[in-house]
């Protein structure tokens, strides 16, 4: 087995506890994990991306290979399509719908969803909103992660464990809403 | 043993704690920055040090210090920081090193937050130390420890070299339990009285002896078993050699390489000349794939017979400049471009990384630009830091940006040539970090010019350290190196102060004379940070605050 990711977003918005979620799950299936973060002057508002690889054997490299991603996990609809190149042909893509217009010249957006729908395995989900009805929007990306879930080779109950794990020290009712953001996240 | 979850920097930070480290010093620079963080930060019931110093330099003479007193110590920078600690790295090989001294540096190929890709192997090459480059998580922590014994054993100090993409990524590492860590060396000054001297006549002498130690270490290197050979008398068409990462990205594709060719990676240095020559014996063609600059490939064509063809860096079979990945090294070794998504989004607008809402920067940047107005010609240098940014649009703030601390200095060069206003911008850490000394020159020389520093109380740019010195001392530095206090502003970069700042930064800039004005206001990153920590103590005391309650009702 192995499935790899490629997450994208713009630096800020928490593309590394969206990697760190994914990462503690596989490894509590025992899966081998390697992720490849951005950190530094990158981090500042620009486009980042992480490499995040999941497999039951040896891992060489940090970095995965373009036409090589199982799926495209994004934070942001614009980012998504800078790393198309990445995705095997069958490969999946699931964003977040919302912009983060942080750019003078960011595209009309119905044309950036229009693009993304024409990958075939592509999903958009709204994040926010569901996450502001699971009870906070800074749910949002636990709600990302929800729509990707049925496509990862992870058991629901690890994922969960993962959230519960990550967001234990932020206390009972943070961990709630994010396990709720979660489940609307695969539900949606 | 146990396992973690590290970084490359983190795994290498832990690898120096079981090894007994007793002090670790060093400078914040992307990608190097986590090591010293991690090594503050999991500080619990050790006893070692880890401390930020001014510059590299400073960190590096710090740790040779604790080297001479028997304590092994490590000494972390950035690659273009080796640059800055130059004169005690190349001299520290002829010491007789008596507590493990190990250099841990990350090169930044590709330049992700980096103004060059230098190949830090070169000045190991340059200085005749020995050189580790380990290339996953692991390895990085069992080859520190490594390094640190390398060190006692052969009384050099060694370099241990990461990249960014294994500083920066995240793997399970198997370690010691931290009750098989290595006892701490005890404090005992060195014997040997010309051990830690470079007189001339002794240096001489020195020099002379580390030759001899550069034949063993080369023996060494042929003997490390991290210098893998593998024959394959099936294939004689080409022979790879790899170095770094290069070799994860060539195994990325060994699945496709039927039969394999022969290969030889290198991850100990001096370079292990005859596995080389017996490589070379098994094929045509000689591929290098090398992370970093062609440092073998260069070495090749004096060590192997003419007939041989070496391909890799120089010769265009593998780029040039920029990282490897798993794409880029397939044409070396003879194999198609992978099969992609045939999806073409069309043209993309760059997301570039740019200053944060409420920047104190940002308002230093605007009063500026207006101040400037009036001109028709200036010039504004700056440094390196986050204020970098001011570079790019919607600033367009700043005009040249060298290496740290080149701010004054070049400001003071263009206004002796002519120019008014001449302005340098520099951030606090790196007036600290190379600042001081041009301003010093410009103060000596009473230069036309205007120094802005634009202080936000941290090291900002590589996730907020702290720097050595506070607010109030900058300004006593400015005046103690002869600035005239009249010509001293202090002023607070805010929006709603954006024309006060303004006209006195003219005054300033009209002023034909050397003036700084001191832009503080902390930088909003840490302030977040500061205010969040507050709130969790908060909370915290509420919560047993109210369980006291609780119980006294109870």
């Amino acid at each position: 087995m192995k499935y790899d990711i490629i997450l994208s977003g713009v630096g800020g918005q928490g593309i590394l506890s969206v990697a760190a979620v994914i990462a503690t799950a596989a490894m509590n299936e025992g899966y081998r994990v390697r992720q490849s973060e951005v950190h530094g002057m990158a981090q500042r508002g620009g486009a980042v991306q992480a490499h995040l690889r999941i497999s039951d054997g040896n891992i060489p490299s940090d970095l995965i290979g373009r036409g090589r991603a199982d799926m495209i996990l994004s934070m942001e609809p614009l980012e998504s399509l800078r790393y198309l190149d990445y995705l095997k042909p069958d490969g999946r893509l699931v964003s977040a719908s919302e912009a983060f217009t942080n750019i003078p010249d960011y595209p009309d957006e119905n044309g950036i969803h229009g693009a993304i729908s024409k990958v075939a395995n592509s999903r958009l989900i709204a994040t926010k909103d569901l996450a502001k009805q699971a009870g906070s929007i800074r749910a949002a990306n636990m709600v990302l992660i929800g729509a990707a879930a049925p496509y990862l080779p992870l058991k629901p109950e690890a994922i969960q464990k993962a959230v519960a794990d990550l967001f234990m020290r932020k206390g009972k009712e943070t961990v709630d809403i994010n396990l709720k953001a979660l489940e609307m996240g695969r539900a949606a | 043993m146990k396992e973690h979850v590290l970084l490359g920097d983190e795994a290498l930070a832990l690898g120096a704690i079981h090894a007994g480290i007793s002090l670790a010093y060093g400078y914040p620079g992307t990608p190097s920055t986590e090591i010293i963080e991690y090594l503050q930060r999991v500080q619990g019931e050790w006893s070692y040090r880890a401390q930020w110093c001014s510059n590299e330099k400073t960190a590096y003479e710090a740790a040779v210090g604790a080297s001479l007193m028997n304590r092994r110590s490590l000494v972390t920078m950035k690659h273009v920081g080796l640059n800055v600690a130059a004169d005690p790295f190349m001299n520290s090989v002829l010491m007789n090193i008596k507590g493990g001294l190990v250099l841990a540096v990350a090169d930044d190929p590709g330049m992700h937050s980096s103004q060059n890709e230098q190949d830090s192997r070169y000045f190991a090459d340059f200085a005749k130390m020995p050189c580790l480059e380990p290339r996953n998580q692991q390895e990085a922590y069992e080859m520190t420890m490594e390094a640190f014994d390398l060190s006692e054993r052969f009384h050099v100090p060694v370099m241990i070299k990461l990249v960014t993409r294994l500083s920066h990524s995240r793997a399970v590492v198997a370690a010691k339990d931290d009750n098989e860590a290595r006892e701490q060396n005890q404090k005992e000054k060195f014997t040997g009285t010309t051990d830690y001297m470079v007189l001339p006549a002794i240096s001489r002498r020195n020099y002379a002896h580390h030759l001899d130690v550069m034949k063993e270490l080369e023996s060494w290197s042929e003997e490390h078993p991290r210098n893998v050979l593998e024959i394959n008398d099936a294939r004689s068409d080409i022979a790879v050699i790899t170095t770094g990462l290069g070799g994860n990205y060539y195994e990325e594709n060994l699945d496709e390489m039927e039969p394999a060719p022969s290969r030889l990676h290198i991850s100990a240095y001096p370079l292990p000349v005859n596995k080389i020559r017996r490589l070379a014996e098994s094929a045509d063609r000689v591929v290098c794939i090398e992370e970093g600059y062609p440092y073998v490939e260069r070495l090749l064509n004096g060590l192997l017979p003419g007939d041989k063809v070496i391909s890799g860096k120089l010769d265009g079979t593998v780029p040039a400049s920029g990282e490897l990945n798993p794409d880029n090294v397939r044409p070396a070794i003879g194999l198609e471009p992978m099969t992609v998504a045939a999806i073409d989004p069309g043209p993309l607008p760059g997301r570039p990384p740019q200053l944060c809402p409420a920047c104190p920067h940002a308002d230093s940047f605007n009063s500026i630009k207006d101040a400037l107005e009036a001109y028709p010609d200036s010039l504004v240098t700056s440094d390196i830091g986050c204020y970098t940014l001011g570079f790019l649009p919607p600033y367009n703030a700043i005009e040249t940006a060298l290496c740290m601390g080149a701010s004054i200095p070049m400001a003071r060069g263009a206004a002796e040539s002519g120019m008014h206003p001449a302005i340098a911008t520099i951030g606090d850490s790196t007036f600290m970090h190379s600042g001081l000394t041009g301003l010093a020159d410009a103060a000596a020389a009473n230069v036309p010019m205007t120094v802005i520093i634009m202080d936000n109380e941290t090291t900002a740019m590589t996730g907020g350290q702290d720097t050595v010195v506070s607010s109030p001392q900058i300004r006593r530095a400015v005046e103690g190196l002869g600035v005239d206090p009249e010509h001293i502003v202090e002023l607070v970069p805010l929006p709603k102060k954006r024309e006060e700042n303004t006209a006195a930064m003219k005054r300033e800039f009209e002023y034909r004379g050397l003036s700084v004005v001191i832009a503080i206001r902390e930088c909003v990153q840490t302030l977040k940070k500061r205010n969040l920590a507050k709130k969790a103590v908060k909370q915290a005391g509420d919560a047993s605050g109210a369980k006291a309650a609780e119980k006294a009702e109870a």
